[in-house]
């Protein structure tokens, strides 16, 4: 007896691998941009990490017995490698991304269960590990060209990543700077003005005369596509970045001196790429439309939470952690009206 | 202009529906075997009334109703009954059936028919109910309920709105926009009996705005005296729209709860289809034996739709629409979204069929499925307001009552969240399943009441009749005993008469001396 299909007899309209095709080409201009303001050492780290991602999602597949080619293809390895490297600071040891990649693919997802199954964004869980086992190389930031008026070329990066030899003519001190958000803490703490800062640092003014600024602009840009095309809704992202502004917003009036403004907070750090990139991971979100409100909103305030007081200078992948354990909780009382029941007429 | 609403979810599709209409509804060649199943509608099945070797006539009885929920099933030809058998059906399960065979002469001799076309506004409602029952007259449109039962009011006296179904919001199906296209007059003259039967306040004949034609057609069947109680209402082309309660929604703002039916609300829906086999029932005295069945894909060289008997197997229709084999991927009945695979094209066409799908590889996508991302998709696209992902995880689960929880028998199946779905889960399948283990379960529980209640019962009688053995045993006792006071007495008695009858003879004695 043949197997007898069942209903939908169409074509399907949509598949995991075009919704992650999707996301990884929207993410070619701020690829792109980076290269631009920060030098080669994202596309080194970006490779690194894709080729760690499929060696372990290879290996792990096998060890659990998976089919190989169409877990392999569906692109979320991909995904979540293109991730980490677009946290982690251009130059940095080779083994740090390569390290935190195998971490997110064999504990963050397949000790899990695989694709589907995670409860945590593996991306994140392998940056936040970075973050507490290595906290120093994670701040050691490079400033964006436009400052320096150079960055290091592949070659230089490259050599540097894989051997930490730096050219001749530069030290680690020149070309190193701490990310914006992470000076502004430590100069506030300092005793100096938000407006003295930021006078004293060309990244932070103008607004777009500086990488981050575009950067955070292309990732909005590649956010809105996906929006479009229906691979994530509105509602993390407009969520997410309403409460940074609001809180942000507060925090400027009460006391512009100690606290930068919103745009600063939204077009700075994280907040961007988290918004549309991070949160939105459809397996570790929440899934009903007033659920993925309350989780956005969740995840902004607790970034905010911690720039504002916390330990470290961004907060975004904490508040996706701390979010995604509270997924299940949202999705159970955030469950949609049953048709007939209880509407507004009857 | 009458207000719409909407319903929540649901898709845009691409219509498909120029392949079926290129052409005018054409009559079907009558096949050489007739296999007409006893069950082809919700409920009972019918029984035959007929032998192997009777000659019947078209349109003649031969299944008799069983029960009130019910049909009769007629001969859709004349010819002989050459057998009364299992024969594989279009069912969801694909199962088999008991039908009935007739081998056709092709003469297509009819019993003589009633028509009861002056009278019908002086027939009692209740009178024209039965006429449509005993025209073995089920929902066209595809669930199959025995129509005089959705005609019956009940206890809710008044029916506010009765909506004529003509959206046909499947993908590639027209038999009901050909139908309204070619034949308003007899759409609306049924719909005017369904009206006298229901006592229906007002009318809405409902139809997707995709459909031009159909809408014409019917706007201009309508006399201006009907139009002050039958309105054509445009409706945006949205699948489900035609689904009865997101239907119902959509016209008239009521949001009918999955516990009760639109009758308590005052509403009926009725498929155009029905309208037009209940005016043949009525006007004519035509039972129901043949239908319109829209026959069509890229598997066939003229796709159109067909005016056949019920019980023409379904491989005939395919061959004259043009049948390429060797393209055909499946046979499916009903449309893309909600219709099911057949896998014995003999199949016979039933009341229900309203379309056959002949599908190539090329209209459906070839994929395994992969797990579940959560995107969420699912729930933004189901009409019913459910969380498909959910359902799903509980029916792979096998946990059932969690199902239950999320609200599964409120599933109507439409496909929108498999559709959609970017791992290509088959979802629907999972709740169908879902649905009949549960369905088994309560089986199984009835069942198991019901030899409870036998075993009950069983006590029951042995404690009754040691009662009852006691009582008789108490009973004769008493009997005995009383026999035995009433022998003394008797004795006593017969003592006394006999001294009395010895006195009266010692004084006889004595008198005669
Ligand atoms: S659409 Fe499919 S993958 Fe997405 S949540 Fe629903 S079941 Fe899961
Ligand atoms: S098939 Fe059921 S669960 Fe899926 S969209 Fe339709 S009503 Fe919702």
């Amino acid at each position: 007896m043949t197997q007898i299909h069942t209903s939908p007899h169409t074509p399907f309209s949509n598949s995991v691998s075009r919704m992650m095709t999707l996301v990884i080409l929207t993410l070619i201009p701020a690829m792109l941009a980076y290269i631009w303001f920060f030098g080669w050492g994202i596309l080194i780290n970006s490779l690194i990490c894709i080729v760690t991602a499929y060696l372990t999602e290879a290996w792990m597949l096998r060890l659990r017995k998976r089919p190989l080619w169409p877990f392999l293809s569906d692109g979320s390895a991909l995904i979540t490698a293109l991730l980490i490297a677009f946290a982690l600071p251009p130059i940095i040891a080779w083994w740090i991304p390569a390290l935190a990649t195998a971490f997110a693919i064999i504990i963050a997802k397949h000790l899990y269960g695989g694709l589907g199954y995670n409860p945590f964004n593996p991306a994140m869980v392998g940056y936040a590990m970075l973050l507490i086992v290595f906290p120093k190389q994670m701040t050691a930031w490079i400033p964006a060209a436009t400052e320096n008026g150079f960055t290091l070329n592949f070659v230089e990066n490259l050599h540097y990543n894989l051997f930490a030899e730096l050219p001749a003519d530069k030290t680690y001190d020149m070309i190193t700077q701490a990310t914006p958000l992470d000076m502004l803490d430590i100069q506030v703490a300092l005793g100096k003005t938000v407006a003295e800062v930021e006078a004293g640092f060309i990244q932070f003014s103008p607004y777009f005369g500086d990488g981050w600024d575009w950067i955070s602009l292309m990732f909005l840009f590649g956010g809105l596509i996906l929006i479009y095309k229906r691979v994530i809704t509105w509602h993390i992202p407009v969520a997410m970045l309403t409460s940074i502004a609001v809180l942000s917003g507060l925090a400027w009036i009460i006391n512009a001196d100690a606290n930068p403004d919103p745009l600063f907070h939204l077009l700075g750090g994280a907040s961007m790429i988290g918004a549309f990139y991070i949160a939105t991971d459809p397996v570790t979100a929440s899934t009903t439309p007033l659920g993925r409100l309350i989780y956005g909103a969740g995840i902004g305030i607790i970034t905010y939470i911690i720039r504002a007081w916390g330990g470290y200078p961004d907060g975004v992948a904490f508040g996706v952690l701390i979010m995604n354990m509270a997924v299940p909780t949202i999705d159970y009382y955030t469950q949609p009206r049953v048709f007939g029941q209880g509407g507004a007429n009857d | 202009m009458r207000k719409l609403w909407s319903f929540r979810g649901g898709l845009k599709l691409d219509g498909h529906k120029q392949l079926s209409m290129q052409q005018p509804i054409t009559a079907a060649d009558i096949p050489e075997y007739l296999v007409i199943p006893l069950q082809q509608h919700i409920g009972e099945a019918a029984y035959p009334i007929v032998d192997v070797g009777d000659r019947v006539l078209t349109g003649q009885i031969i299944a008799q109703a069983e029960g009130y929920v019910s049909a009769p099933v007629h001969a859709s030809g004349s010819g002989e009954v050459v057998a009364i058998e299992d024969r594989p059906i279009a069912h969801p399960s694909g199962m088999h059936g008991m039908c009935i065979v007739i081998k056709t002469d092709g003469k297509d001799e009819w019993i003589t028919l009633t028509p009861h076309a002056e009278d019908y506004r002086q027939l009692d409602p209740s009178a024209l109910r039965n006429l449509i029952r005993d025209a073995g007259i089920v929902g066209l449109g595809g669930a199959g309920f025995p129509t005089y039962i959705k005609l019956n009011p009940g206890t809710k006296k008044h029916i506010d709105t009765l909506i004529l179904n003509g959206v046909e919001c499947e993908p590639y199906i027209t038999c009901d926009a050909m139908l309204m296209q070619e034949s308003a007059r007899q759409i609306i003259d049924g719909l005017m009996i369904m009206r006298h039967a229901l006592q229906a306040r007002q009318c809405v004949i409902a139809i997707e705005d995709n459909k031009p034609d159909a809408i014409q057609a019917m706007h201009s069947a309508l006399t201006s005296q009907e139009s002050t109680f039958i309105e054509v209402v445009t409706i945006p082309t949205r699948y489900p729209a035609g689904s009865e309660k997101q239907l119902i929604k959509t016209v008239t703002g009521v949001e009918i709860p999955s516990n009760r039916l639109p009758l308590q609300h005052g509403i009926v829906c009725q498929n155009v289809g029905t309208a037009v086999a209940v005016g043949q029932a009525i006007l004519e005295g035509k039972p129901l034996v043949s239908r319109i069945v829209t026959v069509t894909g890229h598997a066939l060289h003229a796709p159109r739709n067909y005016h056949a008997r019920i019980g023409t197997p379904m491989i005939d229709l395919l061959q004259q629409a043009g049948l390429n084999e060797h393209k055909l991927a499946r046979l499916v009945m009903g449309g893309p979204m909600m219709g099911f695979e057949i896998p014995e094209h003999t199949s016979p066409v039933l009341k229900t069929t309203n379309c056959l799908l002949a599908v190539t590889q090329d209209d459906v996508g070839q994929s395994s499925a992969m797990p579940c991302i959560r995107c969420g998709e699912c729930t933004r696209v189901c009409p019913a307001g459910l969380l498909p992902q959910q359902l799903y995880w509980h029916a792979r689960a096998k946990d059932f009552d969690m199902t239950q929880k999320y609200n599964l028998f409120d599933c109507i199946e439409c496909g929108c969240c498999t559709y959609v779905c970017p791992s290509h889960i088959p979802l629907v399948q999972y709740y169908r399943f879902a649905k009949t283990e549960i369905w088994a379960q309560e089986r199984d529980r009835k069942k198991s009441d019901h030899a409870r209640e036998r075993h009950e019962f069983h006590q029951y009688r042995l404690e009754r009749k040691k009662q009852e053995d006691e009582e008789r045993r108490r009973k004769k006792k008493e009997l005995l005993k009383n026999a035995q006071q009433k022998s003394d007495k008797q004795d006593a008695i017969a003592a006394a008469l006999a001294r009395v009858e010895a006195k009266k003879a010692q004084q006889k004695q004595e008198a005669g001396e």
